[in-house]
């Protein structure tokens, strides 16, 4: 620690604003500093998430800073010592008044049946400002009224005051320039290029931060109107970011997601899934009764709570070690530690995992040290990724780190199979073969001078080949900056011991690596943490050193994962499988083994809000709220505590998560110990440290909320790491996840449900030519089986690599999974076997 | 009859009598290429300028007071100085004429790109640099073409690229075609331009290009005249250049005259010692106005500059003079009208052509413009009304601010940049448009009055709404 020095002088710049003598921040612009001082200057251009353009001329006001006053846009002004500004003055006035006259000249008036009417910053503005009548008496400048920009998104270019915010987002912060200006003059126009749809993962944020009403998102279309709206703010769960959210609901149903500017997470951006996947909840097929099958008709058929809940009381009073849980990320953290007290604590089994072997395993996530978002984006820093294209699996997270390595200056090493959408501004990006970044780590680490027993295997030369790359990272890695590692599953077709061995090497380099989880399922880090995986207890504890006073047991046994759990329910060891919110005959690689699975288990609960194919075969099912019905907690990837708030009633009799295992726990005769959310809150404050200075009824007033300390006190033990495979004819699959796919919460919302692309097998171009595929498809052979594929040619997959995305329509990818470390498939032209 | 020893296209350079700076070659057929140039003269300035050091060239340009000729008349040997010593810098050649009634950069261009190219490599060595793009106006096809077979010849002869004569200079010149927009003769939006964006000006300060420019390095923008200045100063000296023309502005100016006059043309003309009186009457100029009529009014330097009336005939051709007096030399445009000239209708004109080039980025030009031609076309048309008068004059103080015009160079002492500005656009697009109107109105009012109070006239282009019934 540092002494503080003992100056008292007040550091920043200093400047008056309406004769008031007042200080700004070093670089702060004139606008900031006068929201920060209570003074409003009106803009419509200006986001304080992007940077500034001095485009609607708006924020015009009067400047002097020595040569005499001048009309300045504030929003492009960094504040200079002594500069005099006039908010007030006749001159600001007359320039706002005139800009305002200007904007609305050819605005259409038609408020009344304009969505953004009532929540619309420039009919704000035209009361605040401008001369009040218009003097404009010619016609208004025409265009076609709404074009489809994209699926989601309309554009009315007659509404549009060219702010340039949409565009810019698009271009500087998505990354995706499909939007822009055409024309010029008074018929400047914003606009998709011919035949290029604004197909952005993040169109949504444009209408969110359009000033007037010329972008309108398609869900929520004259919906609602503003003042009808009723609002909360909640988290997102579609993915493991925990974006900051508003829910605004009307006659009780939601009907749009707002993204909150959060400093800590999302900025306020949020990608389209998480702003409007909330239409599965009003929409989708929703489970509102519980259901028990018919044991003659086998059938499933709705009856009372009770009779389901004796039914599976009944079931869970078997062997502790033939029960099994799989799933449990989708639901709120009390729903989780609830779930995980009833079958770790008093049922007793330890076969529990919230992850259906598409993550990393438990242990590892939850033995590393975090780091939080703003850490990893901090300028200066290095960044390394192993694993997935963060674009498709955490969209926002991407774009916070996108903006560390484009704006901030963030170096970026990427150790992924196939290119990413970070990869253009990657300092440092191998190619790595599925199998090898286990390798690869060790090359990186030794150069970089860790100490490890072993050397790096490289029979087939990958390594060397990238040499100087590893050089270069190396460099980068030598400790005199801050790291952190971004770790996910990147391939689902290669077994995430290649990953976990880089992270152990990585970790063998310098203790004071920090790691972020890229695990894709909304609050799986809530999951981990409550105890929902083998081997632990909640806290991250391990097992045998579990001290719960609350909890009337633990298990005596290292319970089995996931896909061992599937193996022993298909061998008839497992009589009572439960599916928390799981859906594994869509999200678990080998669907034939899930199939054997349920057909072995003697009862099968499922607890799931909305219908799948999985819950049609379940022979209890019960029916939980969602997303927006319930309150509660969510854990995000750094470890931060969210709020998760009620805003619409659940349909008939689905229940919050957390009361169903308080319920069946009465039906066994055994009291769970808590009857409200309150009393589960004081329990986890009670029993576990991490959570002992949480206070739950502020966890939503604050932006960032607390990030929960997971210094853990047990280490995991990091070897060799496994060898590459040799280098083969074959090409390496890449099993890789879309952000629109065939899963539940995408396909229950009706104006989603289009957007997944057919499957298609993606090569790079070089092999494409070199072993000559031509037309459309390949044949794709895979042990005794042979699969014609649609071909992509694809720039951002490496060569002796082949790509494809599994949960799409068209082609199950699942099927060429093998189970095997990693995956060899031959290709050949299609028509040939 | 007018005289045009070169017919190209339009009416083109006038050979009258008189110092020949950046003219002397527009009399051969053959002026455009490499023989020709190296025959009479050619890159001889530069072989001079590659035996002195850099710094020694930068001040024999200052020595000249080379003004800039582009618009604003910014000495250049002032403005390559605000260079910070920060490396990879650049020089833009900005060859995007399209202020109408200018074109006497694109005969720079056609009929003597290897001056030019001359005038770039010079620059480039005394700037330090090493690369220069010049930037030709997307529609000025011949003087692509002709800089492209220029600079194929130049680097044959090792007169562009490295080793230039032999030395240890190399400069690359990259040529760069617009895709057409008035806009990108601003120097920033033709720096977005260049750099593969959308035409539209960057707000300066904070940045000027000089600091932060092309790529955000430092960067010089040189009207095309400007680099043509500097084969013949490098050649004969600062103290030769200043013999011609005025003491405040040495040299001469290219100035493109069109409208009604007898001998319409460009004229290479010494600066700061000739009046309009004399441009327009004299016989070595324009001699005479068309048919003998009366001078109305004429635009002293592009459309953009406040129109000058018959008593500022006397004002002298120089940046100085022309800016006391409330107006500016500009890119060197004069247009003038006869008394047979529609005052509404002219001003319509010129607006019109602002709000067809407004690049849409400010509101008050993107917006005003449109409204000042609506309301423009409305009184022509005999809709007008009692108001519009001073509702034009207020879009126009809603555009610019203050009182218009201001004198773009009135002081004599060289402030770094013009000001503050009295705009509430980011470039000057926007209040060139209110230019024409206030000098239009504040002059003969009476005929902007006589058309609203004549109302609606038949003459087959504007029709009451009552007439058009069937």
């Amino acid at each position: 620690m540092t002494t503080a020095e003992p100056t008292e002088a007040v550091t920043g710049v200093p400047f008056t604003l309406n004769g008031t003598e007042l200080v700004a921040e070093e670089g702060e612009l004139l606008i900031d500093a006068c929201d920060r001082n209570g003074v409003h200057i009106p803009r419509f251009c200006y986001h304080n998430r992007m940077k500034p353009v001095g485009m609607c001329r708006m924020c015009l006001v009067e400047v002097d800073t020595g040569r005499g006053k001048a009309l300045q846009p504030s929003c492009m002004l960094p504040v200079t010592p002594e500069m005099k500004v006039e908010t007030e003055s006749e001159a600001t006035k007359k320039a706002q008044d005139g800009v305002l006259e200007l904007l609305l000249a050819n605005h259409p008036l038609d408020c009344p049946v304009c969505d953004k009417g009532g929540e619309c910053p420039l009919q704000d503005n035209a009361y605040a400002f401008g001369p009040g009548e218009t003097r404009f008496v010619e016609e208004k400048r025409h265009f076609k009224k709404p074009i489809p920009i994209s699926d989601l998104v309309k554009l009315d270019r007659e509404r549009c005051i060219l702010c340039d915010r949409c565009t810019r987002f698009a271009s500087d912060v998505a990354g995706d320039p499909l939007i822009h200006f055409i024309d010029r003059g008074s018929q400047t126009q914003v606009n998709t290029f011919p035949d290029h749809p604004f197909s952005s993962y993040f169109s949504g944020n444009t209408v969110q931060i359009c000033p007037v009403g010329a972008l309108t998102a398609e869900p929520y279309r004259f919906k609602a109107r503003p003042w009808d709206l009723e609002a909360v703010e909640s988290t997102a769960t579609v993915d493991s970011t925990g974006a900051r959210v508003v829910l605004q609901s009307s006659q009780n149903e939601i009907v749009r997601v707002l993204g909150v500017d959060s400093d800590a997470v999302n900025w306020s951006w949020l990608s389209d899934k998480e702003r409007f996947s909330y239409e599965a909840t009003a929409k989708g097929d929703r489970i509102e009764q519980p259901l028990v099958k018919n044991e003659e008709t086998g059938m499933l058929e709705a009856t009372r709570w009770n009779n389901a809940a004796k039914k599976v009381g009944a079931a869970l009073r078997v062997e502790p070690d033939r029960i099994a849980a799989v799933g449990g990320a989708r639901m709120p953290l009390e729903g989780q530690y609830a779930w995980a007290k009833l079958l770790k604590g008093v049922v007793g089994t330890d076969h529990v995992d919230a992850q259906l072997d598409d993550g990393l395993p438990g242990p590892l996530v939850l033995g590393l040290p975090r780091a939080t978002i703003n850490d990893a984006c901090k300028p200066g820093g290095v960044v390394v990724t192993i694993g997935a294209d963060l674009k498709e699996e955490l969209p926002t997270l991407f774009l916070r780190l996108r903006h560390a390595v484009v704006e901030d200056g963030v170096k970026l090493i990427e150790l992924t199979s196939t290119a990413t959408h970070l990869s253009d501004f990657a300092t440092v990006r191998f190619d790595v073969t599925p199998g090898s970044v286990g390798q690869f780590a060790t090359a990186i680490a030794k150069q970089a001078g860790a100490d490890l027993d072993f050397d790096v295997a490289d029979e087939s030369g990958l390594v060397e080949a990238q040499a100087d790359k590893v050089a270069a990272a190396a460099a980068l890695l030598d400790g005199s900056v801050p790291v952190t590692i971004i770790v996910g599953r990147g391939n689902l077709a290669e077994s995430p011991r290649f990953t976990s061995d880089a992270v152990g090497i990585f970790r063998r380099l310098n203790d004071d690596f920090q790691f972020m989880p890229a695990l894709r399922r909304g609050n799986i880090n809530g999951a981990l943490e409550m105890g929902l995986v083998p081997g632990f207890t909640p806290g991250g504890v391990q097992r045998e050193s579990a001290q719960l006073d609350t909890w009337p047991d633990v298990p005596d046994f290292d319970g089995m994962d996931t896909k061992e759990i599937f193996r022993a329910a298909a061998e008839g060891r497992i009589d009572t499988l439960l599916l928390l919110a799981a859906n594994p005959l869509q999200d678990f690689l080998d669907e034939d083994l899930v199939r054997r699975a349920l057909a072995n288990v003697k009862t099968v609960i499922a607890v799931d809000g909305i219908s799948t194919e999985t819950t049609d075969l379940a022979d209890v099912v019960l029916p939980a709220a969602l997303f927006g019905e319930v309150d509660g907690t969510f854990v995000n990837l750094e470890g931060r505590l969210s709020p998760l708030r009620a805003k619409v009633t659940p349909p008939s009799q689905a229940r919050p998560d957390w009361m169903i295992p308080a319920e069946l726990a009465i039906v066994l005769g055994v009291e769970l110990g808590f009857t409200t959310i309150d009393e589960l809150h004081s329990e986890l404050s009670e029993v576990l440290p991490s959570f002992a200075d949480i206070d739950w009824d502020t966890l939503g007033s604050s932006d960032d909320g607390p990030v929960l300390k997971l210094n853990r006190s047990w280490n995991i033990e990091f070897g060799k790491p496994a060898a590459a495979p040799p280098a083969t004819s074959a090409f390496r699959l890449v099993a890789t996840r879309k952000l629109w796919d065939q899963g539940t919460m995408v396909q229950e919302s009706p104006s989603l449900a289009s957007l997944p692309s057919e499957a298609a097998i993606h090569l790079n171009p070089d092999d494409i030519e070199r072993h000559g595929f031509v037309g459309d498809s390949v044949t794709v052979r895979i042990g005794d089986q042979t699969h014609t594929i649609p071909l992509t040619s694809d720039v951002r997959v490496n060569p002796t690599t082949a790509s494809i995305p599994v949960c799409l329509p068209g082609f199950d990818a699942r099927t060429l999974i093998t189970g095997r470390s990693t995956t060899a498939v031959e290709i050949r032209p299609n028509g040939t076997t | 009859m007018p005289t045009n020893t070169y017919v190209d296209h339009a009416p083109g350079y006038v050979d009258n009598e008189g110092p020949k700076i950046v003219t002397s070659r527009f009399g051969y057929e053959d002026s455009y290429t490499l023989e020709r140039s190296l025959a009479t003269g050619g890159y001889e300035g530069l072989r001079t300028a590659l035996t002195k050091a850099p710094a020694d060239v930068a001040a024999e340009v200052k020595d000249a007071v080379l003004l800039g000729r582009g618009g604003a008349g910014f000495p250049a040997g002032i403005k390559w100085g605000f260079m910070p010593p920060v490396w990879p810098r650049y020089l833009v050649v900005n060859g995007d004429e399209s202020e109408p009634g200018t074109y006497k950069d694109r005969l720079l261009m056609e009929r003597d790109p290897h001056q030019l190219i001359e005038g770039c490599i010079i620059a480039c060595y005394a700037l330090g640099l090493n690369t220069c793009f010049l930037y030709v106006r997307g529609e000025m096809a011949d003087a692509q073409e002709r800089i492209g077979t220029a600079l194929n010849e130049a680097y044959e002869a090792g007169l562009v690229g490295k080793n230039i004569m032999g030395t240890d200079v190399s400069i690359d010149v990259v040529l760069h075609w617009g895709a057409g927009a008035y806009i990108v003769g601003e120097e920033t939006a033709l720096i977005e331009s260049l750099e593969g964006n959308r035409g539209m000006p960057r707000l300066k300060p904070p940045f000027f290009p000089a600091a932060k420019g092309l790529y955000h390095k430092p960067t010089i923008v040189n009207n095309v005249e400007t680099l043509a200045n500097l084969p013949w100063i490098l050649s004969n000296g600062a103290q030769a250049y200043k013999e011609h023309g005025s003491e405040a502005s040495p040299g001469t100016r290219m100035l493109a005259i069109s409208g009604h006059v007898n001998r319409p043309g460009v004229y290479e003309v010494p600066q700061g010692v000739v009046s309009f009186r004399e441009l327009f009457y004299g016989d070595n100029y324009c001699q005479g106005i068309k048919d003998g009529n009366e001078l109305k009014a004429f635009i002293p330097g592009g459309a953009s500059a406040p129109w000058f009336f018959d008593d500022q005939l006397d004002v002298l051709l120089e940046a100085k003079d022309a800016g006391a007096a409330g107006s500016m030399l500009g890119s060197g445009a004069v247009v003038v009208m006869d008394e047979t000239t529609d005052a509404v209708k002219a001003c319509l004109r010129v607006v019109r052509f602002f709000a067809r080039e407004s690049c849409g980025k400010c509101t008050p030009c993107r917006e005003g413009t449109s409204w000042e031609e609506k309301v423009l076309q409305r009184i022509l048309d005999g809709y007008g009304r009692e108001e519009d008068i001073d509702l034009l004059l207020d879009i126009g103080k809603n555009i610019s601010p203050g009182e218009y015009p201001v004198a773009a160079f009135g002081k004599a002492n060289l402030e770094a940049v013009p000001f503050p500005p009295k705009q509430t656009t980011i470039c000057p697009l926007g209040p060139s448009s209110v230019a024409p109107i206030t000098s239009a109105i504040r002059r003969f009012r009476h005929e902007f009055e006589a058309k609203i109070a004549a109302g609606p006239q038949n003459d087959g282009h504007s029709q009451a709404p009552e007439a058009s019934t069937v």
